[in-house]
C-alpha cells in the first residue's frame, strides 16, 4: 500500500513540474494560436539562469534560504527578457500566417536558442544542489522523500490558482478571454490585442523558465535538456486540450501518474506509455479530453 | 507544360551522380548517398506539404525502414542490400497504410501532433528495448546487392550507383504523378478543401494516397541511410530527426521533385563543413536560414532556380 502511495506521490511531483511547463504552452496557444516549440529552450534558459544566479548568490555567502528567491528571479528574468524579444522581435512579423508556419518559426527559434545557450554557458554541466538538499527529507512508509518535492507541488498549485484567478476574476484576464474568443471583435472594441499578445507570451515564457528554474536543483543542467521537455509538454497539453488551463492540469496529472506507474511496474514502457496516451487521446478526442468541439469553419 | 525541363535535368543529374559514383572520393560518395536517402524522405514530406500537411513524425517511417533493413541483415542473416531496401520500404508502407486511415482525417496542428505522437511511441519502444541495443542501436553490413557480391572497397560506389538509378526512376514516376489529375488535386486541397469536395473529388483518398506514399518513401530513405551509415539507433525515430526533414523540405520548397534532393545535398554538405569548423553554431545557422526562407523565399530555394530559368 505504501508502495502505491509512494508511486502516486512521485507521479504528482512529476505532474506539478509538467503542469508548470504545460500551463505556459497552453496559455500561449489559447491566446495566440502558436504551438511554441521554443518553449523547451525557455525551460533550459530558466534552468541555466537559475543555476548561474543561484550559484552566485551562494558563492557570495548570502543565506542559503535566499536561493529560492533566486530561482523565482530567474523565471521572471527570462520572462521579461525573452518574452518581448521573441514576441516583438520575431513572432509579431508572422501573425496571420498558417498555424503550421508559426510552428516552423518557433522551431527555428528553438534551433537558434539551443546554440545560443551553448555559446553563453558552454557545454559543461551546471549544478545547483543546495536548494534541493536544504529542507531535508520526510518519510512515506519506509521511503525517504525530499521536502523540496513538496515545495514543487505547492508552487504548481499556487501557480494554477493564481492563473485561474487572474483569468476569470480580473479585468485584464477577462479582456484576455475576450481576445481568445474573437481577436478581431476584441480589437474593434478597443482592446489592445498587441499588448495582450506581448503579456501572454512573456507570462508563458516565465512559466517555462519557472519549470526550468525549479528543476535545476534536481538535475544536472546541461545542453539538450530542453529537447525532451518540448515533446513531453506537447503531450500534456494535447491530452488536456490545447488552450485549456484546467485541461493542462488534468493532462499533467494523468501523464505524470501514468509515467510514474510505468516506471514502477513496467519500466521498459516509461516513454512509450506517455506518447501512447497522447496518441489515444488525439484519436478519440483530437481537441483534448476536456474541451468542447469546435464549430466547423468555412 | 511548356518550359518544364525537369526530365532532361533529371537525366543529367543522374548521369553526373553515376560519374561521381565511379570517380569521386569516398567521403563525397558517402555524403551524396546520405543526401539521396534524406532526399527520398523529404520527397515524401513534400507530397504531404503540397496538400498543406506538415508531418512532424516522418522519423517514424525513417526509423522503421532503417530498423527493418538492419534487423533483416543482423538477425535474419539476409545481407542482400536490395532485399533490405524492399523490407524497409514494405514495412513502412504497411504501417502507413494502417495509420493513414486515421491520419488522413487530421489537419494542421493536429496532423503534426498525432504524427509526432506515433513517431515518439516508436522512439520510446526502441530506446527501452535492450534486445535492439537500446540507445546505442547496432551495426549492419550488406554483402550483396540483388545477388551480386559487393566487393570490399568498391562496395560503397556500386551500391551508390545502384541507388542513384533506383531513386531517379522513382523521382521520374513521382514527377509524372504530380503532373497527373490526382497530383494536382493535392494543391487544390491545400487551397480549399471544401471546394474540392464540392467538385466531386475525395479529399480523404488523395490525402491517404499521399500519406502512404510519403511513408513508403521515408521507409526506403531509412533503409538507404542505414545501409550508407552501416548503423541504426533510436535517434532515427526521434522528433529532432523529423524536424530535420521538415527543415530540408522548407529549404528546398515544394515546387519540384528535384528540390528535396538539391536541398538535402546542400544540407549535408553544409553540415559536413559546419562539423569541421563551427560545430557550436550549426543549429543556430539552421534556424536563421529557416527564418530567412520563411520570410523571404516562402517557395524555398527552388524559386531561385525557377526564376533563373524563367529569365
Amino acid at each position: 500500500m505504501s508502495d502505491l502511495l509512494a508511486v502516486l506521490f512521485d507521479g504528482v511531483v512529476y505532474s506539478s513540474w509538467l503542469f508548470l511547463m504545460a500551463a505556459g504552452l497552453t496559455l500561449i496557444y489559447g491566446v495566440m494560436k502558436i504551438l511554441n516549440i521554443a518553449h523547451g529552450s525557455l525551460y533550459a534558459l530558466g534552468a541555466y539562469t537559475a543555476a548561474t544566479i543561484g550559484g552566485a548568490w551562494l558563492a557570495a555567502g548570502h543565506p542559503p534560504i535566499g536561493s529560492y528567491a533566486m530561482l523565482a528571479l530567474a523565471a521572471v528574468l527570462v520572462g521579461v527578457v525573452m518574452g518581448p524579444l521573441l514576441e516583438r522581435g520575431l513572432l509579431k512579423w508572422m501573425y496571420g500566417r498558417d498555424e503550421v508556419v508559426l510552428l516552423l518559426v518557433t522551431y527555428a527559434a528553438f534551433l537558434i536558442l539551443e546554440d545560443a545557450i551553448k555559446l553563453v554557458w558552454g557545454v559543461e554541466s551546471k549544478l545547483l544542489p543546495e536548494p534541493y538538499a536544504l529542507p531535508g527529507n520526510f518519510q512515506i512508509g519506509e521511503l525517504d522523500f525530499p521536502v523540496y518535492n513538496l515545495i514543487l507541488i505547492a508552487v504548481a498549485i499556487v501557480t494554477g490558482v493564481v492563473l485561474a484567478w487572474a483569468l476569470h476574476r480580473t479585468r485584464q484576464g477577462k479582456l484576455l478571454l475576450a481576445v481568445i474568443h474573437d481577436r478581431e471583435i476584441s480589437a474593434a472594441l478597443g482592446i489592445n490585442v498587441s499588448r495582450v499578445y506581448l503579456v501572454t507570451f512573456s507570462v508563458g515564457a516565465a512559466l517555462a523558465a519557472l519549470g526550468g528554474a525549479l528543476a535545476a536543483p534536481a538535475i544536472a543542467v546541461s545542453p539538450g535538456i530542453g529537447v525532451e521537455v518540448i515533446v513531453l509538454s506537447f503531450a500534456v497539453v494535447v491530452v488536456g486540450g490545447l488552450g485549456s488551463l484546467g485541461g493542462a492540469a488534468l493532462g499533467a496529472l494523468l501523464v505524470g501518474v501514468v509515467r510514474s506507474l510505468a516506471v514502477r511496474y513496467w519500466p521498459e514502457a516509461e516513454l512509450f506509455t506517455i506518447y501512447f496516451v497522447m496518441a489515444l487521446v488525439l484519436i478519440a478526442r483530437p481537441r483534448g479530453l476536456f474541451s468542447a468541439p469546435e464549430a466547423r469553419r468555412i | 507544360m511548356s518550359g518544364d525541363r525537369t526530365i532532361p535535368v533529371l537525366a543529367l543529374a543522374c548521369l553526373l551522380l553515376l560519374v561521381a559514383a565511379a570517380l569521386a572520393p569516398q567521403w563525397l560518395v558517402f555524403l551524396l548517398a546520405l543526401a539521396l536517402a534524406k532526399g527520398l524522405v523529404v520527397l515524401g514530406l513534400v507530397l504531404l506539404m503540397r496538400a498543406g500537411l506538415v508531418s512532424f513524425g516522418q522519423g517514424l517511417y525513417f526509423g522503421l525502414g532503417a530498423y527493418a533493413a538492419a534487423l533483416l541483415a543482423n538477425r535474419g542473416g539476409l545481407d542482400d542490400a536490395a532485399l533490405m531496401i524492399v523490407a524497409g520500404t514494405g514495412c513502412a508502407a504497411a504501417l502507413a497504410a494502417i495509420l493513414g486511415l486515421l491520419l488522413a482525417r487530421y489537419r494542421e496542428i493536429f496532423f503534426a501532433m498525432l504524427s509526432l505522437a506515433f513517431s515518439m511511441i516508436l522512439y520510446g519502444a526502441l530506446v527501452k528495448s535492450s534486445a535492439l541495443g537500446s540507445t546505442d542501436g547496432f551495426n549492419l553490413h550488406a554483402r550483396e546487392f540483388a545477388g551480386f557480391a559487393l566487393a570490399g572497397g568498391t562496395e560503397r560506389r556500386l551500391f551508390f550507383a545502384a541507388s542513384v538509378v533506383l531513386v531517379f526512376g522513382l523521382v521520374w514516376l513521382l514527377h509524372r504523378y504530380l503532373a497527373s489529375h490526382w497530383g494536382r488535386l493535392s494543391v487544390a486541397i491545400r487551397d480549399n478543401e471544401l471546394r474540392v469536395e464540392y467538385l466531386g473529388a475525395s479529399v480523404y483518398r488523395v490525402v491517404y494516397a499521399n500519406y502512404v506514399a510519403a511513408g513508403a518513401l521515408a521507409g526506403m530513405g531509412g533503409a538507404f541511410a542505414a545501409l550508407a551509415v552501416g548503423h541504426v539507433d533510436p535517434e532515427t525515430a526521434y522528433w529532432t530527426t523529423s524536424g530535420e526533414f521538415v527543415f530540408i523540405a522548407i529549404l528546398g520548397g515544394t515546387g519540384n521533385v528535384l528540390a528535396p534532393f538539391l536541398s538535402a545535398a546542400i544540407f549535408e554538405g553544409l553540415r559536413t563543413v559546419a562539423n569541421q569548423y563551427a560545430p557550436n553554431v550549426w543549429q543556430m545557422s539552421l534556424g536563421l536560414a529557416m527564418l530567412a526562407i520563411i520570410m523571404f523565399l516562402p517557395g524555398g530555394l527552388w524559386t531561385l532556380v525557377r526564376r533563373r530559368s524563367a529569365a
